[in-house]
């Protein structure tokens, strides 16, 4: 029996088809996976089952009923549920808040009751969560829990789990992985979105491959490995851009000494950091999302300002740095939210002159020739698909990455701050972004990478640092780093 | 089965110069409910509204006249709207503009107009100015939101323009509230013998082409467009927003301020307590209606100035009240915004 | 004994100014609460007082008065939904192109329906409340209008509706991340649009209680600016309803104070005295501006793609 089977779903968003007559069936009792690159359609294709969307051609089964889902409520009434990388969880609402909401029922609420219903749900599914905390002061891993266990409580038959594993630590992902069998045992049928093939070949029963918005294929898990998988995945077998040898150090140049700072509900965010990147290396940063990477990535942008301790670039006191200091050091930049640092609006040409303009303005008029020449040129050099006066907003992520690149890297920064720098790209933007880096790198510049992505982390790094709960747990070299020694620094323990 | 769907894609740029023109027929069409609901034709009464105000020539001039405020309020809306600040109190910066402009005129006494024209420019943008300066500083130094300190400033100054006309400034002659008339070295002359048209609107004009400069061909342009497109990109690219935003703000306040200063040294020649019924207000409608480019804002400012001649000319040949005017602005703006955001979807067939 | 009529008088007075406010700011609560921020509240209440005004002048019931001010309300809730949340335009803009909207409006029917004469037409208005005999020293604080006891009561009334049912748990979700409401399956649209269909009717019955209550008659300045105070009172009680009266009081307080003061001869000019309260206002503005938690997804509209 098929508890859900979804035939020649479309979607399109204005001229991209971001699915393209995908097929997918899921059985009873299964743990599917999902398995594909960023921007290959998976989402787009779970957010169609869950209602979040509304496809374009196609038809979703449920236990081989057709059914028509327009909207979360039509999907938790057919016995789906989803969990995503954003929670959707109010932030000032308690957890029996947040799981009872999309309830119909009496005027009143009862809260003393429905706190000791989500209780007996938490006991019985076997997944802890205490009913009465305000969901913003819990953690990334606790939300998530609270997550499922919403979906559950609404009876759900059948779970979407996107990109679980991306906030955890190596050891809760064991927990949650533990979770998901016990569950399946007692009937629950799982959809699992992933881009990590080794977690698909540990726990998942069958594999469906998405590339492009295209369906590559769907196989068993016991009748593939992993060099067949990331085959489908990316059309060849070797993927990704990796560091090549060994290079020599040169001079310290970025050095961060013992800076606190806190986050925007004023807990601290990071303690007593201290970093040194010295010019033609990239010291890697590791660590699970929610533990200081956002406000080190702020401070050192210049958005967000250190109650104590020191940063220095080269000679440069950027303790108490505006962004425009940060500019002015030669620190180049690229953010982590690429759309809210750049002025979507506003034309190519103008992103790319507007942290720099004195250098384009004569008498405070601007000039408007050497602006267009100077898009025209780093279009050329950056291989950027858009034209000079193009707003920016309507550009791919990669090409609005690569705007990003063109402006932080054509002014020879001495020092880089990438943040998350290829988050949400594609293939092909992502490693046109790790060749660039590794590029800088061999130029000489001081490359500072901070990623949640561990794989990235150890491509492209010569040495790695970890951070966890806002304090760096220890440093080592690309040579005596495994993943098994990051992560357990990931969760906590120290070197 | 064929059907439609509505889906979100971004519009062409021509459209949006097309939004306002659509939206005036449409807005018509609904304010005839209203205009029937006096028993009146509803073409007969677009015909006094639009043509009849252009029908012969001191009445067109008239529009012009009731234009220049609306020109000035609707430019410095648009440039403040522009640069992310949400001045709401162009009204009262326009009578503090105003009674700047009247202690300045009242002051000199027997100037030559060279140096009395410049002095009420002066006076009328200084007044301006200061009024949006609480308001602007409170939104940059403790993020206080701009919307509503400017909205409340538009009360306050209204009672101290009581205040002064009703005590320091009564005529002493005719004891009506009305301020000592203005000395003739500060009267901006008049353009048109038998008209009203006065120096104002040149002064109007000259502010719009010079705010279409700065907004477009100057660095400091660009650093408030950004601003006001993305607050965050701005601040990242490392333009000081702070110090931007409080110029815009002030500037826009400024703007207004000359808009006052104008009516007194233009129609009026002393203050009263009504010298704007909503030219603030209207500044907003114009500004939105003009798509923020101080271009269109001179086209809505006319526009707008022809609808309010209207209504007096409608009012006067069949009797419907003179606040079918507001009505009317008001239903253009809603429609315009409307259709601003209905721009973006688009109709796509569906198997 | 003078001291004493003083301060009863001045109580007295206060509940009265607050009334309105009450009105007003629990409307607007609603609507900010779900996420909008309505500043077509000045507009709303000035129909409401027209509305109210017209019905009861025309069918000689207060109470149908009463509740074709509501009718207006709604329907001007309804105008702002269908504007800033199913079209997403911008709020600020949106609201106010509906105060003017509904300002026009009213002056332009009052004009149709009444003419225009130099002695304004003028109704019955509610009569006060005989609560305590008119011989008891305290009987000026007691005999209120009902609207105000009504309004009073109200504000516990809301306090429960957003805090202990399930619709206000909604609203507030709704209000907080309107992205989590749509994925746990509630309607945001509909949602914000009750609550601004709630928010009219409230800020319209504000505006009533003046024409119907208070005066007895609909003149132009009625409402006055009380709109906006309101939207600073919200900020004031910081998005909390308990909160509210204490805002309405201040302000009614100051501004039945600056009344009094004048009639005892204070030389200050009486037209300062008027701007006292909105003073008044920006500064607990700039005091409660720092500490302020307003609803996350305020100002922000909501889309589903």
């Amino acid at each position: 029996m098929h508890a859900v089977q979804m035939k020649g779903i479309v979607k399109r968003f204005a001229d991209l088809v971001a699915s393209d007559h995908v097929d997918l069936e899921l059985e009873k009792g299964e743990i599917h996976a999902l398995l594909g690159e960023n921007g290959a359609g998976k989402t787009t294709l779970m957010r169609i089952l869950y209602g979040l969307y509304s496809a374009d051609e196609g038809q979703v089964f449920v236990n081989e009923e057709p059914v028509v889902i327009r909207s979360p409520k039509d999907a938790i009434q057919n016995g789906i549920g989803m969990v995503t990388q954003h929670f959707t969880l109010v932030p000032t609402l308690t957890v029996a808040e947040n799981i009872v909401l999309g309830e119909s029922g009496s005027i009143t609420l009862n809260l003393r009751e429905v706190e000791k219903k989500v209780a007996e749900a938490s006991e019985r599914f076997g997944i802890p969560v205490n009913p009465q905390s305000l969901v913003k002061h819990l953690s990334v891993g606790e939300r998530q829990r609270v997550e499922i266990l919403k979906a559950l409580y609404h009876d759900a038959k059948v779970l979407i789990l996107d990109e679980p594993t991306a906030v955890l630590v190596p050891q809760e992902v064991e927990v949650l992985f533990e979770a998901l069998v016990r569950l399946q045992k007692e009937g629950l049928s799982v959809i699992f979105i992933s881009h990590h093939l080794n977690e698909v070949m540990q726990i998942c029963n069958r594999v469906t491959v998405l590339r492009d918005g295209k369906l590559a294929g769907t196989v068993k898990v016991a009748d593939t490995n992993l060099k067949e998988l990331a085959n489908m995945m990316v059309g060849r077998e070797n993927f990704g851009v990796t560091r090549q040898g060994v290079r020599e150090r040169g001079k310290l140049e970025l050095r961060i000494e013992s800076i606190n700072a806190v986050d925007k509900k004023g807990l601290p965010a990071l303690r007593d950091v201290s970093l040194e990147v010295h010019q033609g290396e990239i010291l890697g940063l590791a660590g699970v999302s929610g533990n200081g990477q956002a406000e080190l990535s702020a401070v050192l942008c210049g958005t967000q300002k250190i109650t104590s301790g020191k940063i220095f670039a080269g000679d440069v006191d950027l303790s108490h740095a505006d962004t425009n200091d940060v500019c002015d050091a030669c620190v180049g930049r690229i953010p982590e939210d690429r759309h809210a640092n750049m002025v979507g609006e506003l034309s190519v040409a103008e992103n790319l002159i507007l942290d720099q303009m004195n250098k384009f303005v004569k008498n405070g008029i601007m000039d408007k020739e050497r602006i267009q020449k100077n898009a025209v040129e780093l279009i050329k050099q950056f291989n950027i698909k858009a034209n000079p006066n193009d707003r920016v907003r309507t550009l791919s992520g990669g090409n609005m990455q690569k705007v990003m690149l063109a402006r932080t890297l054509s002014q020879n920064p001495r020092i880089v701050i990438a943040s998350q720098p290829t988050r949400g790209l594609d293939v092909g933007a992502t490693d046109y972004v790790r060749t660039t880096l590794l590029e800088q790198r061999d130029r000489g510049a001081a490359v500072l990478l901070l990623s949640e992505d561990l794989e990235e982390i150890m491509a492209l790094s010569d040495r790695i640092a970890v951070i966890y709960s806002g304090r760096i747990m220890g440093i080592l070299s690309a040579q005596e780093a495994t993943a098994e020694k990051l992560g357990l620094m990931m969760a906590g323990s120290p070197a | 089965m064929k059907k439609f769907r509505i889906e979100r894609a971004p519009a062409p740029g021509w459209m949006r110069t097309l939004i306002p023109i659509i939206a005036i027929p449409v807005t018509f069409i609904i304010t005839s409910i209203v205009i029937m609901l006096d028993g009146a034709n509803p073409f007969t009464a677009y015909y006094h509204f639009l043509i009849a105000p252009l029908a012969t020539k001191s009445s067109a001039i008239e529009v012009l006249v009731k234009s220049t405020p609306l020109l000035l309020t609707g430019a410095a809306v648009a440039f403040a709207f522009k640069g992310g600040y949400w001045n709401i109190g162009a009204e009262g910066q326009l009578y503090a503009g105003a009674i700047a402009a009247t202690f300045v005129g009242t002051t000199l006494v027997n100037v030559p107009p060279i140096l009395g024209i410049p002095a009420m420019i002066i006076g009328g943008f200084a007044g301006g100015l200061l009024w949006a300066l609480p308001s602007a500083l409170l939104k940059v130094k403790l993020g206080v939101d701009e919307v509503v300190t400017t909205l409340l400033m538009n009360s306050i100054v209204l009672n101290v323009t009581s205040y002064l006309l009703n005590g320091p400034w009564r005529n002493p002659v005719s004891m009506w509230p009305q301020s000592p008339e203005i000395d003739p070295g500060t009267v901006f002359p008049q353009l048109l013998p038998r008209t009203r048209l006065h120096f104002g609107i040149i002064v109007a004009l000259a502010v719009i082409l010079i705010s279409w400069f700065v907004i477009n061909r100057t660095s400091f342009g660009l650093k408030m467009r950004a601003i006001g497109l993305s607050k965050e990109g701005a601040r990242f690219a490392g333009i000081k927003v702070d110090k931007t935003m409080l110029t815009v703000a002030l500037v826009s306040g400024g703007i207004a301020g000359l808009a006052g200063a104008g009516e007194v040294a233009g129609i009026h020649f002393h203050l009263i307590d009504a010298i704007s019924d909503g030219l603030g207000y209207s500044g907003i409608i114009i500004a939105t209606l003009g798509g923020l480019h101080p271009f269109g804002v001179s086209l809505a400012a006319l526009f707008i100035g022809l609808i309010d001649t209207g209504a007096q000319t409608v009012s006067r040949a069949m009797g419907l009240p003179i606040y079918l005017g507001d009505v009317v602005q008001s239903t253009l703006l809603l429609v315009t915004l409307g259709l601003f955001v209905l721009q973006n979807f688009r109709f796509r067939r569906v198997e | 004994m003078e001291i004493g009529l003083f301060i009863v008088g001045l109580i007295a007075a206060t509940l009265r100014v607050a009334t309105p406010l009450i009105y007003g700011t629990l409307g607007e609560l609603f609507s900010e609460r779900s996420g909008v921020l309505n500043l077509g509240i000045e507009g709303t209440m000035f129909l409401g007082a027209f509305a109210g005004f017209a019905v009861a002048a025309k069918t000689g019931s207060l109470w149908l008065g009463l509740l074709g001010a509501i009718v207006a309300g709604v329907l001007a809730g309804l105008l702002m939904s269908l504007l800033s949340v199913r079209l997403g335009v911008n709020q600020h803009v949106s609201g106010l192109g509906i105060t003017l909207l509904a300002t026009g409006i009213s002056l332009y029917l009052f004009r149709v329906i009444f003419g225009e004469s130099n002695v304004p037409p003028a109704i019955e208005p509610f009569p006060m409340l005989q609560i305590l005999p008119e011989s008891n020293v305290l009987a000026p604080i007691t005999n209120q209008y009902l609207l105000t006891y009504i309004g009073i009561l109200i504000i516990p009334l809301v306090w429960w509706i957003i805090g202990k049912t399930r619709f206000g748990l909604k609203i507030r979700a709704v209000g907080e991340n309107p992205e989590a409401a749509d994925a746990a399956g509630l309607n945001v649209y509909a949602l914000r649009t009750y609550a601004l269909m709630i928010a009219g009717g409230l800020m319209a019955v504000g505006g009533a209680f003046l024409t119907l209550a208070q005066l007895g008659s609909f003149t132009f300045g009625i409402v006055a600016g009380r709109g906006w105070v309101c939207i600073a009172l919200i900020i004031f009680a910081n998005w909390q309803s308990v909160n509210v009266l204490w805002g309405a009081l201040i302000f009614g307080g100051v501004q039945a104070l600056q009344l009094r003061l004048q009639t005892l001869g204070f030389k200050l000019p009486y037209e300062l005295f008027l701007s006292l309260p909105y003073v008044v206002t920006i500064i607990a503005l700039t005091i409660a501006g720092r500490n302020a938690s307003a609803p996350s997804a305020l100002l922000k509209a909501y889309r589903r793609e």
